[in-house]
C-alpha cells in the first residue's frame, strides 16, 4: 500500500519531468522575449546606451502619433484582402473542385492554387512588384483591352498601393484556405448529400445547408490564420512598397522594424509591438469562440 | 520550470542596456603618440566589415597585403542598410579593426568609435583641406557634427551633380552644359516638347531620390553653409528657410510640368540606372560613384556638370561625402588600421585604385599626385568638378544624413507626397523640420 502511494507520487513528478524540456524552451524563447518586450516598452532606449524609465509615454505616442495610428488602421483594412477574399473565394473554389474531384483537372487545379503558398513570400513580393510596375504585365493587359486610361504604377500610387499589397496577400493566402476547406469537405459524409439530393436540393442548397455548417471549424482556422497574417504583415509590404508612397501602405510590423532598427527607438517599437500583440489576440479569440465546435 | 521562469524574470528586471560593456573614457580617447605607428613585421590579421557592391575596399586591402605581406584581412561584407542597423551591436560585441560606417553621431555618443585625433596629428591628416574631414568630426558628447575630434576617415570622397545623355542633348540642340538654373529649365522644357523624359530619377520605396535635385536646388537658391549647419545638428538650425522654400517650390514646378517619369514614386535606384543607360531620360541627379560604370556602359555619351547657380557665374555647391571607414573603440589592431587609412590617401598605387575602381577623388593633401585619366570621360569631368567645389567652398553633406532616420521616415514620405500632390512645399519643409527636432531631441 505504502509502496503504491509512493509510486503514484513519483509518477506525478515524472510527468512534470517530461514537460520540462518543452516548457524550458517555451519560457526561454516565448515567455521571456514577451516579458522583455513589455519591459522595454516602458523605457526610452536607443538599443545600446543606458535606458531611462518612460512610464506609459510610449503607449500614449502609439495612440496619438497620427503616423503610428494610421499604420494600425492600414493593417485592419488589409483584413478585407488577406482574410475575406481568400475565405470566400476559397470556399467557392473548394466546392467547385470537390464536384470534379474524380477528374485529373482537380489535381491540377489543387496544385496550381496551392503553389503561391509554396513560393517564399519574398519571391512572391518581387514577382508581383514586376507585374504591377508601370510597364508590367497588368498594365500591358489593361492597355491591350483598351483600358490604357487607368494604367499606373500600382504600388507607387497613393490610392492603389495598399489595395495592391492586399491583392498580393490574397493571392498568397488563397491556396492555403482552399486546401484547408477542401480537406474539411472530404470528411463530410457523402450520405448527407445523397439524402439532400433525394429531397430535391440543388447545388446551392447543398452548399448552404450541408457544406457550410460542416466546415465551421475549418473556416475558423482559415479566418484566424489570415486575420493574424493581415495584422502582422511584414514581408510582402517590405518587399513591394516598403510602406510607401508616403506611408500609404505602412503597417505596424514594418513600423516596428523601422522604429527599432533605423530610428533606434526600442521603447516605442516595443510599445507598438505590445499593442499589435494585444490587437491580434483580441481579434483571434472571438473568432475561435464563434467557430468552435458546439457539439463537443 | 519555476527556477527558469524566475531566473529569466530576474534577468529581465534590470534596466535594458545597463549591462552592456561601456568602453572606458581611456579606451575611446586617443592615446598620445610620439611617432607614426606601423603594422610592424609580425603577422597581423585585420578584421574588416565592408559594404557589398563597392569593390574599392577589397581592392585596396589586396594591394596593401601585396605591399605589406605580414598583414592579411579577414573581411565580412553586408549591404549598407544591414551595416546601418547592425553597426552599434557589431562595434559593441565584436569590434572590427576597419569598418564601413553609417552616420556616426549615435556611434560616437555611445563611445563605440576610436578617436583618431592622435593619428591625424602624427600622420599629418590635419594639414589636408579641412573640408575633407569636416563631416567626420564630432564635438564632445557627439551632439554636433562638423567640428571637434575625428572619428572616421574616408577611402575617397564622392561628388554629386547632374549627368546628361549627350545624344539626347544633341537632339534638343543643347551643346554646352547649362550655365544658369534658367538654362537648365529651358533645356528641360525643350526635352519635354520633343517627347523626351527630361529627368531620370528614383523616388520609390524607402529611398526618396528627389532629395538629390531638391538639395541641388537649395544650393542654387541659397548658400551651402546653413544646410551643413542643419545636417550637423548645430543648435537652432532649421531647414525651413525662405531660399529652401523657393527651392522646394521649384522642384514642385518640375513635378507639375511632368519632367519626372509618371511612375517616379515606384522607381528604385537600380531601375533609374538601367533606364538612363537605355536612353530614357536627359538629365540624372546622381553622384560620381557611377562615373566608371557610365564610362563603361555608354562610352562618350554621358556628360556631367555641377548644378548651375541662379545667377551666371555664381557660387556652386554639391553634395560631397567621404566614403567613411572607422576603427572600433576596442579594436585590437587600431594602429595598423590607421596606418592603412593613411596609406590609402598617400600611396600612389592606392590613389590610382581609388580613382579607377572607386571613381571618386582620393583623400589626401591638395597637391598629392593624381593618377592619369582618359580625356573626355565622365570620370574626368567629375574629378574636375571637385576642384570647382573646393574653390567655392561649396561642399555639403547630404540632407538625408542629418539624423539616422530622417531619410526613410521624413524626406522620403514627404517627397513622395509632393509627387502625389498630397503635400505642399511649405508643408514639406515644416514636416521635415518637426521630425528633425523630435529626432535630435529623442536621439
Amino acid at each position: 500500500m505504502k509502496a503504491a502511494v509512493k509510486r503514484r507520487s513519483g509518477s506525478r513528478w515524472a510527468g512534470w519531468l517530461f514537460v520540462l524540456p518543452a516548457a524550458a524552451f517555451y519560457v526561454v524563447f516565448v515567455i521571456q522575449p514577451l516579458a522583455m518586450t513589455v519591459q522595454y516598452s516602458l523605457y526610452s532606449w536607443d538599443g545600446i546606451g543606458v535606458a531611462t524609465w518612460n512610464g506609459v509615454q510610449n503607449y500614449l505616442r502609439v495612440f496619438t502619433d497620427p503616423d503610428l495610428f494610421a499604420a494600425i488602421l492600414n493593417a485592419i483594412k488589409l483584413i478585407a484582402f488577406f482574410s475575406a477574399v481568400p475565405v470566400v473565394l476559397g470556399l467557392a473554389i473548394a466546392a467547385t473542385i470537390r464536384r470534379i474531384a474524380a477528374s485529373r483537372l482537380a489535381l491540377v487545379a489543387r496544385t496550381v492554387i496551392f503553389l503561391p503558398q509554396v513560393i517564399p513570400l519574398v519571391a512572391a513580393g518581387i514577382t508581383w512588384s514586376w507585374l504591377l510596375s508601370s510597364t508590367g504585365l497588368v498594365n500591358q493587359l489593361l492597355s491591350y483591352i483598351g483600358l490604357e486610361g487607368i494604367t499606373r504604377a500600382w504600388l507607387g500610387d497613393f490610392s492603389t498601393a495598399l489595395p495592391a499589397v492586399g491583392v498580393i496577400g490574397a493571392w498568397v493566402l488563397l491556396g492555403l484556405c482552399t486546401l484547408l476547406l477542401l480537406a474539411g469537405m472530404s470528411k463530410i459524409d457523402p450520405a448527407l448529400y445523397e439524402a439532400a439530393r433525394l429531397d430535391g436540393a440543388g447545388p446551392l442548397r447543398e452548399f448552404v445547408s450541408i457544406t457550410l455548417p460542416s466546415l465551421r471549424q475549418e473556416i475558423g482556422v482559415c479566418v484566424t490564420v489570415t486575420v493574424v497574417a493581415a495584422l502582422a504583415s511584414f514581408d510582402i509590404v517590405y518587399i513591394s512598397t516598403q510602406g510607401g508612397p508616403g506611408n500609404a501602405s505602412m503597417v505596424p510590423g514594418l513600423e516596428i522594424y523601422y522604429l527599432a532598427f533605423s530610428e533606434r527607438e526600442v521603447g516605442l517599437a516595443s510599445a507598438l509591438a505590445v499593442v499589435l500583440t494585444v490587437l491580434v489576440i483580441a481579434c483571434a479569440l472571438p473568432i475561435q469562440w464563434l467557430t468552435r465546435d458546439r457539439s463537443s | 520550470m519555476v527556477v527558469i521562469l524566475g531566473g529569466s524574470l530576474a534577468a529581465a528586471c534590470a534596466a535594458p542596456g545597463s549591462g552592456n560593456a561601456q568602453p572606458t573614457a581611456a579606451a575611446s580617447s586617443a592615446p598620445a603618440l610620439s611617432s607614426a605607428p606601423t603594422c610592424g613585421t609580425e603577422p597581423v590579421t585585420m578584421k574588416g566589415y565592408f559594404e557589398t557592391g563597392f569593390p574599392i575596399a577589397k581592392a585596396l586591402t589586396d594591394e596593401f597585403t601585396k605591399q605589406h605581406p605580414n598583414v592579411t584581412f579577414d573581411i565580412r561584407e553586408d549591404q549598407f542598410a544591414v551595416i546601418t542597423q547592425n553597426a552599434p551591436r557589431v562595434l559593441a560585441d565584436d569590434p572590427p579593426d576597419l569598418m564601413r560606417l553609417p552616420q556616426v553621431s549615435e556611434l560616437v555618443k555611445n563611445n563605440l568609435l576610436k578617436n583618431l585625433d592622435e593619428y591625424a596629428k602624427v600622420f599629418g591628416w590635419d594639414k589636408w583641406p579641412p573640408s575633407q574631414l569636416q563631416q567626420m568630426r564630432m564635438a564632445p558628447g557627439g551632439a554636433v557634427r562638423g567640428e571637434g575630434s575625428l572619428y572616421a576617415m574616408g577611402l575617397n570622397f564622392s561628388m554629386t551633380g547632374v549627368f546628361y545623355n549627350k545624344k539626347l542633348a544633341a537632339q534638343i540642340g543643347m551643346t554646352t552644359p547649362p550655365a544658369t538654373l534658367a538654362d537648365l529649365d529651358a533645356a528641360m522644357a525643350k526635352a519635354k516638347e520633343a517627347g523626351l523624359a527630361p529627368i531620370a530619377q528614383f523616388n520609390g520605396g524607402a529611398t526618396g531620390g528627389l532629395a538629390f535635385p531638391l538639395q541641388d536646388l537649395m544650393a542654387s537658391y541659397g548658400p551651402a553653409a546653413p544646410i551643413n549647419d542643419w545636417i550637423f545638428q548645430k543648435p537652432g538650425a532649421t531647414i525651413d528657410t525662405p531660399t529652401n522654400l523657393q527651392a522646394t517650390q521649384h522642384l514642385e514646378k518640375w513635378i507639375k510640368a511632368g519632367y519626372f517619369w509618371k511612375d517616379v514614386n515606384a522607381v528604385d535606384y537600380a531601375t533609374m540606372m538601367s533606364r538612363f543607360m537605355k536612353g530614357d531620360g536627359l538629365f540624372m541627379f546622381n553622384g560620381d560613384w557611377e562615373s566608371g560604370n557610365l564610362d563603361k556602359q555608354m562610352p562618350g555619351d554621358v556628360g556631367f556638370f555641377l548644378m548651375p547657380p541662379v545667377q551666371a557665374g555664381g557660387k556652386q555647391a554639391a553634395m560631397s561625402a567621404p566614403l567613411t571607414f572607422g576603427v572600433g573603440a576596442n579594436a585590437k589592431n587600431a594602429d595598423c588600421a590607421a596606418t592603412f587609412l593613411d596609406w590609402v590617401a598617400t600611396d600612389t598605387q592606392a590613389r590610382t585604385i581609388g580613382v579607377q575602381i572607386g571613381g571618386s577623388h582620393p583623400m589626401g593633401p591638395a597637391d598629392a599626385p593624381m593618377p592619369p585619366i582618359a580625356p573626355g570621360t565622365v570620370t574626368e569631368s567629375t574629378l574636375a568638378a571637385g576642384a570647382k567645389i573646393a574653390e567655392d567652398n561649396g561642399s555639403m553633406d547630404f540632407i538625408a544624413n542629418a539624423t539616422g532616420a530622417i531619410y526613410a521616415k521624413s524626406w522620403t514620405p514627404n517627397l513622395q507626397k509632393l509627387v502625389g500632390g498630397e503635400q505642399t512645399p511649405e508643408g514639406l519643409l515644416k514636416s521635415v523640420q518637426a521630425d528633425y527636432v523630435s529626432q535630435v531631441k529623442g536621439g
